[in-house]
């Protein structure tokens, strides 16, 4: 568990145009650039939301980088359950879900 | 001349960058009462305007996080986020990095800041200015407080924060408005997100109308995350508007809008001695 890593690379690129682009032409090189474990590292070259919800991304880090993947609000809030539904529960961090499975808490 | 104008307001991205999802008439009364405090503080004739925000890793991230910072730049510019998220283009908006050098030099004498010439405003301050000084024509003095990478600062320290605050402001020759941002209770960014405990913030807000220090303080972070989220961190700005002001509050609105992710908060406070 490398979560600093993983919300640093969140950081940057939420901020940085630079990083954003090299996210575009050289996302291997751009991810050596952090001590990522395997896990974490598929879940940022997979775009898999979920996945880096449940390993405990800070959602304020989370949110944009769902919206530079052009994720829509509604998208956003599913692929975070989806990813709780497949992972299990978040695993650190201060974002954990406390509502059902089902449940829509904005009606979205 | 001294501090002019109190308020608390709040700041969720959703405010402006998901309106369009809103029930049109519950938005567009929280966005008049956003805009009426506008009026307000304009009302007041302040030359500064200074905004106790909660960032959100826009300037400030673990590597190296201040507890308290406060902007020195002649200018800033937001919002970092995407404008078409946000639903704000980007923009300038004015400092006063002479009137930052001597409010901080002030409150230095009882708080340790981190003081920032480089700073990107986020939603958190974004939103507000939207609606109070939507021509982004008064100049803006920036603090922040660390509430979403715990160790947060004790909600005792944010008063000593506030007082620090007045007493600077009261040393300037300048007419200073202070507003503070923030949620009370919410679940932001999480599959939460839209869910609010009224009974909460409506708790939270009579201690704050009737500025009871030792109420205000009083919250454990334990029990703030349990019953109010992560977002509850936050009350943080909140309290130390309500140790600079040491007034009386008046709320104008307080409405759940679960679209917006939090009780739609717009409140203000008279200056007290």
């Amino acid at each position: 568990m490398s979560l600093y890593q993983m919300q640093k690379f969140l950081f940057d690129i939420n901020r940085d145009r630079g990083v954003q682009q090299q996210y575009r032409d050289d996302l291997d090189g751009l991810l050596d650039r952090y001590e990522l474990t395997a896990e974490e590292r598929g879940a940022i070259a997979t775009g898999d939301i979920g996945l880096i919800y449940v390993l405990g991304a800070n959602g304020q880090l989370l949110m944009h980088y769902a919206a530079f993947l052009g994720m829509p609000w509604a998208e956003y809030i599913a692929a975070m359950r989806r990813g709780v539904s497949r992972y299990g529960p978040v695993r650190a961090g201060l974002y954990h879900m406390t509502t059902a499975m089902d449940e829509k808490v904005a009606g979205v | 001349m001294s501090l002019v104008f109190a308020g608390i307001a709040s700041h969720a991205p959703g405010i402006t960058g998901r309106a369009h999802l809103a029930d049109p008439t519950v938005a567009r009364d929280f966005h008049g009462a956003f805009r009426a405090l506008g009026e307000r503080l304009a009302a007041a004739r302040p030359d500064a305007l200074i905004v106790i925000a909660a960032e959100h890793f826009a300037n400030f991230f673990m590597n190296n996080m201040p507890s308290f910072a406060v902007g020195m730049a002649e200018r800033y510019q937001g919002p970092i986020e995407d404008p078409e998220w946000l639903g704000i283009a980007r923009t300038k908006v004015p400092g006063n990095a002479a009137l930052s050098r001597r409010l901080i030099r002030e409150m230095m004498q009882s708080v340790d800041l981190a003081y920032a010439e480089e700073w990107q405003f986020d939603h958190g301050i974004m939103v507000p200015l939207h609606f109070l000084t939507p021509r982004y024509d008064l100049p803006v003095v920036p603090i922040n407080i660390n509430c979403q990478g715990p160790p947060l600062a004790p909600l005792h320290r944010v008063w000593g924060l506030g007082e620090a605050l007045r007493r600077a402001a009261d040393s300037v020759p300048e007419r200073i408005a202070v507003i503070g941002t923030g949620g009370i209770s919410h679940w932001p960014a999480t599959p939460d997100s839209g869910k609010i405990n009224e009974a909460w913030d409506r708790e939270f807000l009579e201690r704050w109308q009737a500025n009871d220090r030792q109420a205000l303080v009083s919250y454990s972070d334990e029990a703030t995350y349990r019953d109010a989220g992560q977002g509850g961190f936050e009350i943080r700005t909140f309290i130390a508007v309500a140790a600079a002001a040491k007034g009386r509050g008046t709320l104008y609105h307080y409405r759940p809008i679960p679209i917006f992710a939090v009780g739609c908060t717009i409140a203000d406070m008279s200056i007290g001695a």
